[in-house]
């Protein structure tokens, strides 16, 4: 556990080491900003509804551009031969980067708190919600770097995989959309395993256990499979 | 207790349809350092690989410091300090940073980090460079860092793989002679192509060619083994000779006839100087002879010198005759 926790205060440093972190944090502030105020006054209501879909957009190319090089970067260095001969299980390894980056997301959800705080300063917001939104945030989100760091497991290229995660996570977000083309028995499954419909739940205020324990499951089922393509390397 | 720190028994590494390593047994015994020699693609860096846990033997096991490779990995992990060929490091860390962190993942906590830290700190000369950008550091550097790092737990076993290559010579005597002290109190195994680091550092060389050992000896050893020694003595000649060839010949039977001598020979004649080559006729020293020898007849001695073969001509035997093609393997070159 403490070395889980060495690696991760390691990884989180390290967004911080390079212009990376900032230009990441950067750009989703700015595209939040743009995006967000956009229609505000038009709808003229002290509401952030629309925002928590504008950063699950957002999301889709953010957390992997997080996760890309946690795995992918240290196998192409070498830098990952001295990681995994000290005396640390393969899956405090991927735990600890998983935490780190989960870390960084906390901390741009974080900053976007700016604007139900402005908002709450317009008109009276109501913040039950606020945090609904945001719990989903921080869950679909999870599910998004446990994906990213699987595919960062599976290559030594950063760029696929940041392609490969941001793919997968495209398909879990937009296939909700698709829903009406599907066949009928098999519609309600795809529904169920897709994003959007545990996410706007949850922002709704239906915060079910049962969504919950499907984004948990999603980082969790990640991240082993992270876990067993770490070990492989052993034998190949 | 036990002295052998490193076992390995019959390590077989196969990556689909090439073998790396092929049958690969040894015994490092404690305060040995022990070169591991080999052309490139051998299967050094494989079996390090192995002893380190970084890979899984397809057949065969080891046992480091005691502890299992396989069933053991963390122990294993946790008993040596290990440099890759590769030295490489988070070049986005300051070379202090990059020791805590590897002081932390090794199990060191608070008062014993800055102990330790200063202790590696000061055994490899990084004093200047603590906290400088591990990015700005030239290689020999990074090579002190990856050797501190393998350090930071005081580990009874090192394991480091080609820690002098594309290294300056000043650098890489430097790093030699760091090796050779801390080989003094530990077990160390360190890969190289390099053979004469091998003669100053290792007190013991495994040559491995396509996969298998084909020498485990001593480098005097080796190098007894393609030829025996020879010596060259070097007599004064005495001035009241002067121009005249008798005092040679005398002093060529008088060495001839001496035990152990198989053959003497006047080698150069220069400068007042007779140089002498001795072929002996077993495998004992014969220094002390032939300087009793030149005492008892008063010859005044102005060098004695054993000459061995040269260790590049024993691995080029060893790597590339017959010994160094296995029949039942096809590993390509």
């Amino acid at each position: 556990m403490q070395r889980t926790l060495t690696i991760a205060k390691r990884e989180f440093r390290g967004y911080f080491n390079s212009p990376a972190a900032y230009i990441v944090i950067c750009l989703f502030l700015l595209m939040m900003g743009f995006f967000f105020w956009n229609p505000f006054f038009l709808i003229n209501r002290a509401s952030v509804r629309n925002m928590y879909d504008l950063m699950a957009i957002l999301l889709l190319p953010t957390a992997p551009a997080l996760t890309m090089g946690l795995l992918a970067e240290e196998k192409r260095q070498g830098t990952i031969e001295i990681l995994l001969t000290m005396p640390v299980r393969d899956a405090e390894v991927i735990l600890g980067k998983y935490l780190a980056a989960f870390g960084l997301l906390a901390v741009l959800l974080g900053l976007t708190l700016a604007y139900p705080i402005s908002v709450s300063t317009l008109g009276n917001l109501d913040w039950g919600p606020v945090w609904a939104g945001y719990l989903a945030l921080l869950l679909e989100g999870g599910a998004m770097l446990a994906l990213g760091v699987l595919a960062s497991s599976w290559t030594d290229n950063q760029l696929i995989a940041f392609f490969t995660s941001g793919m997968i996570c495209f398909i879990f977000w937009v296939v909700s959309r698709f829903l009406p083309f599907i066949p009928q028995q098999a519609a309600s499954i795809v529904e169920w395993l897709s994003f959007d419909y545990h996410f706007q739940d949850i922002v709704r205020g239906v915060v079910d256990s049962r969504h919950i324990i499907y984004f948990l499951t999603v980082i969790g089922f990640s991240l082993a499979l992270a876990f067993r393509s770490l070990e492989s390397r052993r034998w190949s | 207790m036990n002295d052998v720190m490193i076992e390995a028994q019959n390590l077989v590494k196969r990556y689909d349809g090439f073998t790396a390593i092929d049958n690969v047994s040894m015994k490092v015994r404690r305060g040995e350092v022990l070169g591991f020699l080999g052309p490139n693609g051998a299967g050094k860096s494989t079996t390090m690989k192995i002893l380190t846990c970084f890979a899984s033997p397809t057949e065969g096991t080891a046992k480091v410091n005691g502890f299992d490779i396989t069933t053991h990995s963390l122990e294993v992990r946790a008993s040596l300090g290990y440099l890759p060929e590769s030295t490489a490091l988070y070049t986005d860390m300051l070379v202090l940073e990059y020791l805590q962190f590897a002081a932390e993942m090794r199990g060191l906590s608070g008062s014993d980090i800055k102990k330790r830290l200063k202790a590696v700190v000061d055994e490899t000369g990084l004093g200047d460079v603590i906290a400088k950008n591990i990015r700005a550091l030239s290689k020999g550097y990074k090579q002190r860092v990856g050797l501190a790092q393998a350090l930071i737990h005081e580990p009874p076993i090192l394991i480091l793989d080609e820690p002098m290559s594309g290294l300056d010579p000043n650098q890489a005597v430097e790093i030699r002679d760091l090796i050779k002290d801390i080989g003094r109190e530990r077990t160390v195994i360190l890969s190289t192509h390099n053979l004469a680091e091998v003669q100053i550092a290792c007190n013991r060389v495994l040559i491995i060619s396509k996969g298998r050992i084909v020498a485990d000896d001593t480098p005097e050893g080796l190098r007894d083994r393609a030829g025996k020694a020879h010596y060259s003595v070097t007599l004064q000649k005495p001035t009241v000779h002067q121009g005249d060839d008798s005092f040679a010949k005398q002093a060529e039977a008088a060495l001839k006839s001496l035990p152990g001598v198989e053959a003497a020979r006047l080698l150069e004649d220069e400068a007042g100087e007779l140089t002498y080559e001795i072929v002996p006729r077993g495998n004992d020293d014969l220094r002390p002879v032939l300087f009793k020898a030149a005492v008892d007849k008063g010859y005044t001695l102005l060098g004695l010198k054993r000459e061995g073969q040269n260790l590049e001509e024993v691995f080029r035997d060893l790597t590339t005759g017959p010994a160094a093609t296995p029949t039942n393997t096809k590993a390509a070159a």
